[in-house]
């Protein structure tokens, strides 16, 4: 027989393991949160002394340890703009296909199973096949060219998923008037299906070509120029990135002055964070406005 | 009308081109993988490749120790990533309060976003030294810190896959758990949970996979020593990775060698674990997908 006393006492202790897990978990979470604000903190902070005009608009000087960054700031704009024009056709075409075409067949499983793995593959895998495929065998040299192909094809997962999410989020009813108006298929995806999803879709592709903007494994072998103090003239050209010129000054250069190194890291950081805010912005301000 | 159902079947082709180019992509990364690594297998004696020793200027072709450094420094960042990132996952998406979360993932995605090379940088400026003078060892540049930066990159993937799979998790059940009266608490970890254990499990494959296939940090962190790891004290000495070797290494070689081959040649390795891995969490995700169709239907 369990008296009233008894339960009380383990509704007591139930509940006091409650508070007790929950804070642990709260204090994990912070765990975690306070390393990415001190990180970026902590970059602002050293970094900001570095950056003048001078320093963003500047060819490199006395190798590297003196004067400005901006072949590598021009090469990674250059690089992201590349990636841009190759892998969001591509990715949205192919998101379009399995949100709007695609029936649930054998077929479709084994696209999805691929985009799975292409996400999967290590950024320096992609590195060696576009120093196969790109540089080598179709001839491209160490350019821009081949490093945006490598990074499209890297970024296309990220695109495909985001782009996809967002277009199955358009409710079907929009899809039914449209097409009982005598809409064709592909009108009816222009006019209605992609307008609706715009938001969605272009946060994803911000998403994916910030990951690609701060990359620099599948770079390394195909577009990247250890110090090349030019703008590059056209697509054929090697050139300086951002992460890459990170990674070079601090480990390939002997007596690399601290300050230029923090100076290019929160350069970087300001190009990624700038991405990563635009992209956020833009979808709350669409979930805000939603009228779906 | 006639002109709207050419360009009508132009363009469904070119979407479905686009649809199947993935399955074209993931091809010919193997096959150009294939092309440039396959011809070490044949150059590299089978006793050679299975060796301690990798030092491709004396022909040294033991890929031993960098399978092994892989081993290691992946087994350290999960050690840090899975627990840390399962809490987190848990926090937000069953504790936590709307406006929190609301905070908190955009943040996870930004940790998810930071550039493994600004990551690996602060890592030799920072926290090497730190860990030198806290643990007292000749230098900070060790597997250790390399785990546990990797398990900083791992942490964003585990909770955002994690997260989704708790959150696909249908109210009722916990509904149903909370009216027979358990805690909250009990509700997370005999009802919740359990139910999303095949997305939580998806969470930690992917997030080791992310783990084995970064580079630039290790590269940058762990010291770059390739010996093979024996025992656990090992995780205190400097390493090197697969992915690290090929990214050092591959600026180096002539096109063609030997050593230019056996780099491709990891390369494949590399790729085969994530094709196993990715496989693996796609299966995961299509099962889930049929069991909760038998169950809706």
């Amino acid at each position: 027989m369990i008296d009233i006393a008894t339960i009380r006492k383990r509704a007591k202790r139930r509940k006091r393991t409650q508070r007790i897990g929950f804070s642990t978990l709260a204090m994990v979470t912070l765990i975690t949160m306070v390393p990415i604000a001190m990180v970026v903190i902590y970059v602002f902070i050293q970094g900001l002394p570095a950056i003048s005009w001078e320093f963003l608009t500047e060819q490199p000087r006395e190798g590297m340890r003196a004067g400005g960054i901006l072949p590598a700031i021009v090469g990674t704009f250059w690089l992201t703009l590349g990636t841009a024009v190759i892998s969001v056709p591509l990715g949205v075409g192919a998101a379009i296909y399995l949100a709007e075409y695609a029936s649930d067949n054998r077929w479709t499983r084994i696209i999805r199973v691929a985009i799975i793995n292409l996400a999967g593959i290590p950024s320096v895998v992609y590195g060696l096949f576009g120093l196969g495929l790109f540089v080598l065998f179709l001839n491209f040299g160490t350019s821009i060219l081949a490093g945006s192909l490598t990074l499209s094809i890297m970024t296309l997962p990220v695109i495909i998923s985001t782009t996809e999410e967002a277009l199955r989020a358009v409710p079907s009813s929009f899809r039914v008037v449209s097409i009982s108006l005598g809409g064709t298929r592909w009108q009816t995806i222009r006019r209605i299906v992609l307008p609706q999803a715009l938001p969605g879709i272009i946060t994803g592709v911000i998403l994916g070509l910030e990951r690609a903007a701060g990359e620099t494994a599948p770079i390394l072998f195909t577009a990247a120029a250890f110090f090349l103090p030019r703008m590059p003239g056209s697509i054929f050209d090697a050139t300086m990135a951002l992460p890459y010129h990170l990674f070079v000054i601090s480990t390939q250069v002997p007596g690399m002055p601290v300050k230029i190194q923090y100076g290019t890291a929160l350069v970087l950081l300001v190009f990624v964070l700038g991405m990563n805010l635009i992209a956020t912005l833009i979808r709350s301000r669409s979930r805000a406005r939603r009228q779906w | 009308m006639r002109s709207v159902g050419w360009r009508e079947f132009v363009i469904t082709r070119l979407i479905r081109a686009a649809g199947y180019s993935s399955i074209l992509f993931v091809g010919m990364i193997f096959i150009f993988l294939l092309r440039e690594g396959a011809p070490a297998v044949v150059e590299i004696p089978f006793d050679t490749l299975f060796s301690e020793r990798w030092y491709p200027i004396e022909d040294y072709f033991g890929i031993l120790p960098l399978i092994g450094g892989s081993i290691l420094v992946t087994i350290g960042a999960a050690v840090v990533a899975v627990p840390i990132g399962l809490a987190t996952a848990i926090f937000i998406a069953e504790v936590a309060p709307r406006w929190l979360r609301e905070i908190l993932k955009p943040f996870v995605e930004l940790l998810g976003g930071l550039p493994s090379v600004l990551l690996g940088f602060l890592g030799i400026l920072v926290m090497a030294p730190l860990i030198r003078t806290t643990l007292n060892i000749p230098t900070g540049l060790t597997a250790f810190t390399g785990s546990l930066l990797l398990g900083g990159i791992a942490i964003p993937t585990i909770v955002s896959v994690a997260e989704d799979a708790l959150d696909a998790v249908p109210r009722t059940y916990r509904d149903a758990a909370l009216a027979m009266g358990a805690t909250e608490w009990q509700t997370i970890w005999r009802v919740t949970l359990p139910a999303a254990r095949s997305g939580v499990l998806t969470a930690i494959m992917l997030g080791i996979g992310r783990a084995l296939g970064e580079t630039m940090t290790v590269m940058m962190v762990t010291g770059n020593a390739p010996v093979l790891p024996l025992s656990p004290m090992a995780l205190f000495e400097p390493a090197r990775t697969m992915t690290a070797t090929i990214a050092a290494e591959m600026g180096e070689v002539a096109n063609g060698s030997v050593h230019y081959h056996s780099l491709f040649l990891i390369g494949i390795v590399l790729f085969l674990i994530s094709l196993v891995i990715n496989l693996a969490a796609a299966s995961v995700v299509f099962r889930q997908r049929k069991r909760a169709e038998r169950v809706l239907s």
